[in-house]
C-alpha cells in the first residue's frame, strides 16, 4: 500500500471547480512531482492533503495517508498529523518565517508541540536537524532572527521544521522558485538527501519541468484541475502522450529565430560606471562606510544588438538597470546613449531618456488599475515636447497593440480584464509606442508560465525583425537569455566576469562563476536519448 | 539595541529644544506685550509696567529664554499670575488628577480593544464581527461629552453607584479616588477603545493572511494557536502607533470630559489659564504637554523595537 493515496478527490470553491477527480499515489522514499501551469490546481491539490485549504472549499473523494482517510478527519486529529507525520515546505521563504521570532524558536515550537520532550532536549534537536540541514549552529546561532539570514538559509529553516520529527511525508510547494540558480540546486540536493536518509515520501509542486527532471522518480502532470498524464520520469519524458505535456515540454526549451546583428555601431556605452550605497554609521563619529554595488562596469551594446545580462540575486544587474534608466545617480563613469550622457547632475536627461523603455517583471503590479490600456500604453508620450494628438495619437496606439499581437478595440479595455501574457504584451506595446532605440527587458518574462513565455519570446523575435529591436534583456534564467540574445555579460558582486557571443558562453564558459551557474541551472532531459 | 536607544534619546532631546524655542517664540516673542495682554486693554500703564519687570520683559530674549528653561530644569515653573501661587505647585496638584485618569482610560481601552479586535479577527466575516464592528462604529460615532452625560445619568443619577462629578483627592484614600475617575475613565476610554478595536482587527487581518502564518499551521498548531503564537506581536506595529497618539490625547485632551465631571485636571487647567489670560501658566502647560508627548513617541518606539527584532539593527 502506498504512502499517499490520491483518488478522485475534487474540490470545488463556491460555484468554481479547482480540482477534478484528482488520483495518485506516493509511494515511501519515493519523489513525486505535480507539474502544470498556474491554475492547473497542484498547490491545491498539495493544500488538500494538509487540509488548508481556503475557508470555502469543499473537497470530495478520498485522500489516505497510511491507510487514515484525512478528508474527513476531525480537525484536531488533523493537528497532530501536520508537522509530525507531514512536513511541508512552501515556495516563498522570505515571508514564511515568522520575522519577530528566532529561528531557534521556531524549530523548537515544532517538536515541543508534538512530543514529550523538555526545553532543553527540543533545543539539542533544534540543533541537530539545523545542522543536518546545513545551518550548524556555531555558525547560525538558534538566536538568530530569519531576517539575519538569506533566502537559501531561510529555506533550510523551513525544511528544518518540516523535518524535524522525520514525518512520513514532505510536502515541498515550489521550494526552490524564488531562489537562485545556485542556492536551487543545493537545496534540490538537500531535499534528496533528505529523501533517502530518511525514507520519506514527497511529494513536489513545480512548475519547472527541468527541475522535476532531476528530482522526481515519477510526474503527475495537471491542467485545469485534472490530471493529464502521469508516469515514471524517464518513461514520461521518453514517450509523452498528451498534447499538452508535449507543448509543456517544447515552451520549456522554446527557441526563437533572432536576425541578424547589423553591423556594430555602438548605441549604449557604459564606461567606468560605479555606483555606492552609503551604510549607516557602525559609530557614532566614524566615517561612513560605502557598499560597491556596481564596481566599474564598462560594456557598449550595438545598433540592433540583443544583449543579455545575467547574475544573481544582489549581484548588482538591478542597480545597473536603474542607472542606465538615469533613476540612480553614479559615483564613477558614465553612461552615453547614441554619444549622449543619460543623467545630468543627478537629472535624468530627458532628451536622450525618451529613446529608452523598459519592461518590468511584474504584470500585475506595473500597471495603473484605474487607467483603460490607451491612456496606459500612452504614458511614454510624457516624455514627448509634441506629443501626437487626436488621428495621430489612435494610430499610434492602434499600431502598437497590433504590433504585440493585441486588437486595436483592446484600448478601451481595463487592464484587470486582461492575463498575465496579455499583460506583458501590453508593457511591451507601451516601450514601443514612442519607437525607443533601446529597450529594456528587465525579468520581463520570469513571472510568466512556460506556454506564455514562448509565445512572449516569439513576439520579442518578431519585433527584432519588424523593428529592429536593440535591447539588454536582465534575466536570472539563462535558458531565456540563451535563445533571446546575441552576446551575453555574467555579473558577479558588481563586476562583470565574463562577457561574450551567447553561444560562446554557454558552450565554453571560462570563469568559474559562469561554470557554476551553467552547472547549477536544471536541464531538460534530451527525450530522443531517453528513449534509447 | 542601546544604540537604538541612545539614538532616540538623542532625537526626544532635539526635539524638545526646538519645541521649546517655539512656544518661547509664539508666546513671548511675538507681536504684542504679553504683559498688557494678560491686563487687558483698560489697565493702568504703571500696573503694565510693574508686570513687565516682574515677568522680566525688560531683559533680552535669549536671556529670557535661558532663564526660562533654566528655571524649568531645576522644577521652577515660575508664579501664576492669576493663582499667585507657585505653578510647579499648580501642576503637580493637577497631575494627579490627570495621570490617573489617562493611565486608567488607557487600561480599560486596551483592555476592551485588544480582545474584542482578536476576537473580530479570527472571526472575519461572520457574526461576531460584525457585531464587533457594528460596536466599534457606534463608539467612534458617539460624541465622548454626551456618553459621559449618559453615563451620569445611568451610574450616578439613577443607579446612584457613584458620584456625579468632583474628586475627593487621594488624602481620602485610594478607593474613593479611583471610584471618582471611572465614570470619566469610561467615558474617555471607549471611544479609543473603538478606534483600537479596528487598528487591531485590520492589523490582525493583514498579518493572518502572510505566508508564515500558514507555515505555523503546516507544524500542526491550531488556528487560535497560530493567532496568538505567532499573529497578535506581528499585528502590533500599527497597534502601538495608534495607542501612543491615544495617550498623548488622554493626557492633554481630557478637556471636556474634565467640564463634565468637574474633575480639576490639566484639561481644565489649560482651559482656565487661557481664559485667565494666564500667560505663564500656559507656557509651563503647554511645555509639559510637549513633552509628555515627545516621551509616550519615545516609549512607542522602544517598544517597536523589543516587538520586532527587525528594528532594532536599522539605524
Amino acid at each position: 500500500m502506498s504512502l499517499l493515496q490520491i483518488h478522485d478527490l475534487s474540490l470545488s470553491i463556491g460555484a468554481f471547480d479547482i480540482l477534478k477527480r484528482v488520483s495518485f499515489d506516493v509511494a515511501e522514499g519515493e519523489i513525486v512531482a505535480v507539474t502544470g501551469e498556474s491554475g492547473s490546481g497542484k498547490s491545491m491539490t498539495a493544500l488538500a492533503v494538509m487540509q488548508l485549504m481556503p475557508d470555502r472549499a469543499r473537497a470530495v473523494g478520498s485522500v489516505q495517508l497510511d491507510g487514515q482517510e484525512l478528508l474527513t478527519m476531525p480537525e484536531a486529529r488533523m493537528c497532530k498529523i501536520r508537522g509530525a507525520r507531514v512536513g511541508m515546505v512552501f515556495q516563498e521563504p522570505m515571508t514564511a518565517l515568522n520575522p519577530v521570532k528566532t529561528i531557534g524558536a521556531q524549530v523548537m515550537e515544532t517538536i515541543l508541540l508534538h512530543t514529550d520532550a523538555s526545553k532543553a532536549d527540543a533545543e539539542a534537536q533544534a540543533r541537530e536537524v539545523l545542522t543536518r540541514v546545513g545551518l550548524p549552529p556555531d555558525r547560525f546561532p538558534l538566536t538568530r532572527f530569519p531576517h539575519e539570514l538569506s533566502g537559501g538559509q531561510r529555506q533550510r529553516v523551513v525544511i528544518a521544521m518540516a523535518i524535524a520529527l522525520r514525518p512520513r511525508l514532505l510536502i515541498a510547494d515550489e521550494p526552490t522558485t524564488a531562489l537562485d540558480v545556485t542556492t536551487q540546486a543545493q537545496i534540490l540536493d538537500l531535499l534528496k538527501e533528505l529523501v533517502a536518509d530518511y525514507g520519506m515520501g514527497m511529494l513536489m509542486i513545480t512548475h519547472d519541468l527541468a527541475v522535476v527532471a532531476g528530482m522526481a522518480d515519477r510526474i503527475v502532470v495537471m491542467r485545469h484541475g485534472e490530471v493529464v498524464e502521469t508516469g515514471l520520469t524517464r518513461q514520461l519524458f521518453a514517450n509523452m502522450q498528451h498534447p499538452y505535456t508535449k507543448m509543456l515540454f517544447e515552451a520549456s526549451r522554446h527557441e526563437v529565430d533572432l536576425p541578424d546583428v547589423p553591423p556594430a555601431a555602438p548605441l549604449l556605452e557604459v564606461k567606468g560606471a560605479v555606483r555606492d550605497y552609503a551604510l549607516p554609521r557602525t559609530q557614532l563619529f566614524a566615517p561612513r562606510q560605502h557598499f560597491r554595488a556596481v564596481k566599474g562596469v564598462s560594456f557598449t551594446l550595438n545598433k540592433g544588438e540583443r544583449l543579455g545580462l545575467v547574475g544573481e540575486s544582489g549581484c548588482g544587474k538591478s542597480t545597473l538597470t536603474r542607472a542606465i534608466l538615469g533613476l540612480e545617480p553614479l559615483q564613477g563613469g558614465e553612461i552615453l546613449l547614441n554619444g549622449k550622457p543619460v543623467a545630468s547632475g543627478g537629472q535624468a536627461n530627458t532628451a536622450v531618456r525618451r529613446q529608452m523603455q523598459v519592461v518590468f517583471q511584474d504584470p500585475f503590479g506595473s500597471f495603473n488599475p484605474r487607467h483603460r490600456v490607451e491612456r496606459l500604453v500612452t504614458e511614454p508620450f510624457h516624455l514627448l515636447d509634441n506629443p501626437p494628438t487626436g488621428a495621430a495619437r489612435q494610430k499610434a496606439i492602434d499600431e502598437a497593440l497590433t504590433a504585440v499581437g493585441l486588437k486595436p478595440s483592446d484600448a478601451r479595455k481595463f487592464i484587470h480584464e486582461f492575463s498575465g501574457g496579455q499583460r506583458q504584451r501590453i508593457a511591451i506595446a507601451r516601450a514601443l509606442i514612442i519607437r525607443p532605440d533601446i529597450i529594456l527587458f528587465d525579468e520581463a518574462v520570469s513571472a510568466l508560465d512556460v506556454s506564455v513565455r514562448a509565445q512572449i519570446l516569439d513576439l520579442i523575435a518578431d519585433l527584432c525583425r519588424s523593428y529592429g529591436l536593440s535591447y539588454l534583456f536582465i534575466s536570472h534564467d539563462l535558458s531565456v537569455v540563451r535563445t533571446i540574445t546575441d552576446r551575453v555579460m555574467v555579473m558577479k558582486s558588481g563586476e562583470i566576469v565574463e562577457e561574450g557571443a551567447t553561444e560562446t558562453v554557454f558552450n565554453d564558459p571560462q570563469h568559474p562563476y559562469t561554470r557554476a551557474l551553467i552547472a547549477a541551472a536544471p536541464v531538460l532531459p534530451d527525450p530522443v536519448a531517453e528513449a534509447i | 539595541m542601546l544604540r537604538y536607544v541612545l539614538k532616540r534619546l538623542l532625537s526626544l532631546i532635539v526635539t524638545l529644544a526646538v519645541a521649546s524655542m517655539v512656544i518661547f517664540a509664539v508666546i513671548e516673542v511675538a507681536p504684542g506685550d504679553p504683559a498688557s495682554f494678560m491686563l487687558g486693554v483698560n489697565a493702568q500703564p504703571d500696573t503694565v509696567a510693574a508686570l513687565r519687570t516682574e515677568l522680566g520683559l525688560d531683559q533680552p530674549k535669549a536671556e529670557r529664554y535661558l532663564s526660562w528653561i533654566g528655571n524649568m530644569l531645576t522644577g521652577d515653573f515660575g508664579t501664576s499670575y492669576t493663582y499667585r501661587s507657585s505653578v510647579a505647585q499648580i501642576i503637580g496638584d493637577r497631575l494627579w488628577v490627570s495621570v490617573p485618569l489617562a493611565l486608567y482610560a488607557l487600561i480599560l481601552s486596551t483592555v476592551i480593544a485588544f480582545p474584542a479586535g482578536i476576537y473580530a479577527a479570527a472571526r472575519r466575516g461572520k457574526a461576531g464581527d460584525a457585531a464587533v464592528m457594528g460596536g466599534t462604529q457606534l463608539g467612534v460615532a458617539v460624541p465622548n461629552f454626551w456618553f459621559a452625560m449618559m453615563l451620569v445619568l445611568i451610574f450616578a443619577i439613577n443607579l446612584r453607584w457613584f458620584g456625579a462629578g468632583g474628586f475627593p483627592g487621594w488624602s481620602k484614600g485610594v478607593f474613593p479616588a479611583i471610584k471618582a475617575l471611572t465614570l470619566p475613565a469610561i467615558a474617555l476610554a471607549l471611544p479609543q477603545a473603538a478606534i483600537l478595536t479596528r487598528v487591531m482587527r485590520s492589523s490582525l487581518i493583514d498579518v493572518l493572511g502572510e505566508d508564515f502564518m500558514r507555515t505555523a499551521r503546516a507544524k500542526g498548531l491550531t488556528r487560535s494557536q497560530a493567532i496568538w503564537r505567532h499573529g497578535v506581536r506581528n499585528a502590533l506595529i500599527p497597534v502601538l502607533t495608534i495607542l501612543g497618539l491615544q495617550v498623548s490625547f488622554l493626557i492633554a485632551g481630557a478637556i471636556v470630559i474634565e467640564q463634565v465631571f468637574y474633575l480639576p485636571g490639566l484639561g481644565r487647567l489649560i482651559f482656565q489659564s487661557i481664559n485667565a489670560r494666564d500667560l505663564i501658566v500656559v507656557e509651563s502647560v503647554v511645555m509639559l504637554l510637549v513633552f509628555a508627548v515627545v516621551l509616550i513617541n519615545f516609549l512607542v518606539d522602544i517598544a517597536y523595537s523589543i516587538v520586532d527584532p527587525r528594528l532594532r539593527q536599522r539605524t
